[in-house]
């Protein structure tokens, strides 16, 4: 379709250019520093070859160069990925029926539902969380709305524990949720469901045979959408978590400022990514099956 | 259509979501209704007062750092609108192969989680040897600005009769007038909307910034993140608020357009 | 006057991906001020071979020249060949005129050039004062004047129309089809006019070429075509004719003696070079050249099955005796009812068959 003489894929080289050497450059640039030694003062040794940064993961060495089983990181590991699964299910719980509201308003309710959930969508994540800490904080608003019920005694002590890092994080991504599973239920032929209640289903028979199955690769999608960046998650656990639910992303951060262990976060940024690959290929698996079905 | 019998309208969606919808703005309300609090008791409510945001804004240190956001987010916003415009409609006019590999390129910061990216860039700056500062933050910035821009002017792209470019060409407009008066303007909408988005994303990131931006490239989230560090004071709420309002700004105008952020990212957006 | 405008010689063009070549070795020469038609079903590449001369992609291989100079790589700015796109393409944001002014004024043509030829043009294609509308304000059928305007305004040498008709209702697509004929006689400017639908191009061209798979079956004149099919593709393609397996039982001279199917008829045909006497053939005959005749043995036998009234013309369907079908367009004179279920002979010149071998 070109009318020019010079391809058109040129247009495109710019912004693949830039993104090749400031995405893809880097991530290779992390995993080769994974296989690295570290520096004595930070940075890294050149051609020093060792899988100590992913010995690190498991085990830890002494000065004696004994190696003994060790947990912290992986306690660490586990408590995101059990984090981030709490948040995934909770926002899914949320998620699927609010889109299912959303997409059963007429266009103009349900334009301005969509943004109302995606404003948020695009409020600075700081803020989001900052907020948080408002009303988690003791003598702040939740605490004293309950206080007045009665049935608690205030300070309630939520902050900086891993329910308020677990309320941060799902209240930072369920609009990753709600969106494309919106999405994918706007896309679903309304003549379906109503061919569904024709042949005598009833309500729950249709949202559970017909609406969910069709929607499946938008809750997939929300379901990656929130769990991946949940995993790699830095501000809520570090403002709302406090130093006692740490995740994978302070850990990470925490290599690259005081411990200065480049190799060692290298390795870890490279967790999340293998998580993200796997994600994605359950997304199109989950596609390819929707798409044999139909 | 009658309301009451549309076949997804089951019984409890309404509750769950309304439940939803509070959950997402009860937060914001907090924060907005607080940040005109006049006591400096960050959470107990004495009455309406201005007086934050006048210190907000009179606080030279925090001036500097939402020039420094400005600068960062006009520049990323710029390179990335560019690269971006350019690459649809180089996107547009070639085969399938090159096509997939490049849209996939393009969707990759979206994908990728944030601390990877920045943590990656963090050793490119430093072992190539860029000196960290605005220079590195606008170049990161500009990384995941150009999917944010490329999304709604690709939609819009989509949207035009590929003929029109040709029928300019025909009618004898070399490529750079082409682009001047037919595609430009047409796509104008698409690309405001994509550069709006880019705008945002660039204003409101955190943690890439956080990680290379060196002393003196200080941005307004991270000075925010450096205040609720060392003790919150009603002064964030103030400014907060203030980056709150250009948000539901940005979003409004792009909505307004007719070009929805959120079907034009299908939800890529990670944070 | 009989003088080649544009010589397209063994063009052929593959999209990348595709199994089948778009275009397979055409070669074909388009007169100077003809109506040049590209007739086939989607898919032949008739419409691949318009954008080659419009520039909008080049040949694999083969060459096309315009007045005698090869365009070779010439982008399609800098041909002097416009086109009028099958969806118009009329650019939204400019007003009428601005659109027909276009051409001219990337042309760099002084602004009241411009004007006055933009006020020619719409009095041409009759949209006076339609000028300052939006193409959104107007109707399909204006559209599609304006997007003639807009391209015949740079007066090119050559205009290109895809399928320009396509998306007008019946009564419209005739009215523009002889407004088409119109603008092409008053402008002189030679038209390459792309379409599926054979009688518009019988209607229109002077010559056309009809394309299967990326291959020129034949080109000729309209009557050409219709009369002296060259194979059996473009006599099934363009008008309706009976179509008939048989034998050949003798050749004398250019002509001969075919028996059709398996009945004892035996008809004369005119023409019926490289067949053999014993060959296979199929005898094709239009409708319209089919009369009643004598039921004598050895003449084609039938018995009407349907008789339906056109005014000026009688469709008849028959089953011939020997099985096999025919139809046949009698004058509107005839009475129907007196044929239907009736046993009767059909018979026909011999220079109104065409044979084709089997």
């Amino acid at each position: 379709m070109s009318t020019v003489r010079t391809s058109p894929g040129l247009l495109a080289a710019p912004a693949a250019l830039f993104l090749i050497v400031f995405m893809l450059v880097p991530v290779g640039l992390m995993l080769y520093v994974s296989t690295l030694e570290r520096g004595a003062f930070g940075g890294v040794n050149w051609g020093q070859h060792t899988a100590i940064a992913y010995e690190k993961l498991l085990f830890e060495r002494d000065l004696a160069g004994q190696i003994a089983f060790n947990s912290d990181y992986i306690a660490i590991i586990l408590r995101s990925f059990r984090l981030a699964a709490v948040t995934t299910a909770v926002t899914l719980a949320l998620g699927i029926p609010t889109a299912l509201y959303m997409a059963s308003l007429p266009p103009r309710r349900a334009a301005l539902m969509l943004f109302l959930v995606t404003v948020p969508f695009w409020t600075n994540l700081l803020v989001r969380n900052f907020a948080w800490i408002l009303i988690l904080r003791n003598g702040g608003p939740l605490d004293s709305a309950l206080a007045t019920t009665g049935l608690v005694t205030p300070p309630l002590d939520i902050l900086y524990t891993p329910l308020a890092t677990g309320i941060g994080l799902t209240y930072s991504f369920l609009p990753f949720m709600i969106l494309p599973i919106y999405v994918a239920l706007e896309r679903i032929d309304r003549r379906l469901i109503e061919a569904a209640f024709d042949l005598g289903a009833d309500r729950w028979r249709v949202l559970s045979r017909v609406v969910l199955p069709l929607a499946a690769p938008g809750i997939a999608a929300g379901a990656i959408l929130v769990f991946v960046p949940c995993l790699g998650a830095y501000v809520s656990p570090e403002l709302l978590g406090g130093g006692k639910s740490l995740m994978i992303g302070n850990l990470i951060q925490a290599q690259f400022g005081a411990s200065r262990n480049w190799p060692f976060g290298a390795a870890l940024a490279l967790v999340l990514l293998l998580v993200l690959l796997v994600a994605l290929a359950l997304l199109a698996s989950v596609k390819r099956r929707e798409r044999l079905a139909s | 259509m009658n309301e009451a019998r549309h076949p997804l309208r089951l019984p409890g969606t309404a509750v769950l979501a309304a439940l939803a919808m509070l959950f997402l703005y009860v937060p914001i309300i907090v924060l907005v209704v607080l940040s005109f609090n006049a006591s400096d008791m960050t959470t107990i409510w004495t009455g309406f007062s201005l007086h934050w945001y006048a210190q907000a804004l009179g606080n030279d240190t925090m001036l500097v750092a939402i020039g420094n956001s400005l600068t960062v987010a006009a520049a990323a916003t710029v390179l990335a609108t560019a690269a971006a415009t350019s690459a649809a409609l180089g996107i547009a006019r070639s085969g399938g192969r090159v096509r997939t590999a490049v849209e996939g390129l393009l969707g990759l910061p979206l994908l990728i989680p944030e601390i990877v990216t920045a943590v990656a860039l963090l050793m490119l700056f430093v072992l190539v040897g860029v000196r960290l500062g605005l220079m590195s933050v606008i170049l990161a910035h500009t990384v995941f600005c150009i999917p944010f821009a490329y999304y709604p002017i690709r939609s819009r792209l989509a949207a035009l009769d590929p003929a029109l470019g040709e029928a300019a060409s025909d009618l004898y407009a070399p490529a750079w007038r082409r682009f001047l008066r037919i595609e430009l303007p047409l796509l104008a909408p698409g690309i405001f909307a994509g550069a709006l988005l880019a705008f945002i994303s660039s204003l409101g990131d955190f943690v890439i910034t956080y990680f290379v931006a060196g002393p003196g490239a200080t941005t307004l989230p991270v000075y925010i993140y450096g205040m609720i560090r060392t003790g919150i004071t009603p002064e964030v709420n103030a400014l907060s608020t203030l980056l709150l309002l250009a948000s539901v700004a940005v979003v409004a105008i792009v909505f307004r357009s007719g070009t929805t952020p959120a079907n034009q990212t299908r939800g890529e957006k990670t944070s | 006057m009989n003088d080649t405008i544009v010589a397209i010689s063994d063009v052929s063009k593959r999209y990348a991906g595709a199994v089948q070549p778009a275009l397979a070795g055409v070669s074909l020469d388009i007169r100077r001020n003809e109506f040049f038609t590209l007739l086939g079903p989607s898919g032949c590449g008739k419409t691949t071979l318009l954008r080659l001369i419009a520039g909008f992609g080049m040949p694999d291989s083969g060459q096309i020249s315009l007045d005698g100079k090869l365009l070779g790589q010439t982008p399609p700015n800098l041909r002097p060949i416009n086109t009028v796109f099958q969806s118009y393409a009329l650019f939204p944001h400019m007003s009428v005129a601005e659109n027909i002014g276009f051409g001219l004024e990337m042309l760099g043509q002084p602004r009241e050039t411009v004007r006055s030829r933009v006020t020619e043009m719409l009095r041409l294609v009759r949209l006076e004062g339609m000028g300052e509308r939006r193409p959104a304000q107007l109707s399909g059928g204006q559209q599609q004047r304006v997007a003639l305007a807009r391209a015949l305004a740079p007066a090119p040498k050559v205009l290109l129309l895809d399928e320009p008709l396509s998306a007008l209702d019946l009564k419209l697509r005739r009215e523009m089809q002889i407004e088409l004929k119109r603008l092409q006689t008053e402008t002189g400017i030679t038209f390459v006019f792309v379409t599926h639908d054979q009688e518009e191009a019988l209607a229109m061209s002077d010559r056309l070429a009809v394309m299967r798979d990326g291959v020129v079956m034949q080109v000729g004149s309209p009557e050409n075509l219709y009369d002296r099919p060259a194979n059996l593709f473009v006599a099934e393609f363009i008008g309706e004719a009976n179509f008939w397996n048989a034998t050949c039982l003798e050749r004398s001279g250019a002509g001969g003696r075919f028996a059709i199917g398996t009945s004892k008829a035996v008809m004369p045909v005119a023409e019926a070079q490289g067949l053999a006497e014993g060959a296979k053939a199929v005898l094709v005959v239009r409708p319209e050249r089919i009369t009643l005749g004598a039921a004598e043995p050895g003449l084609l036998h039938g018995t009407v099955e349907t008789a339906v009234y056109r005014g000026s013309d009688l469709v008849v369907h028959a089953a011939l005796a020997g099985g096999g079908e025919l139809r046949a367009r009698l004058p509107g004179s005839i009475a129907a009812a007196g044929l239907i279920g009736t046993a009767t002979g059909f018979a026909f010149p011999a220079d109104a068959v065409r044979v084709f071998p089997a």
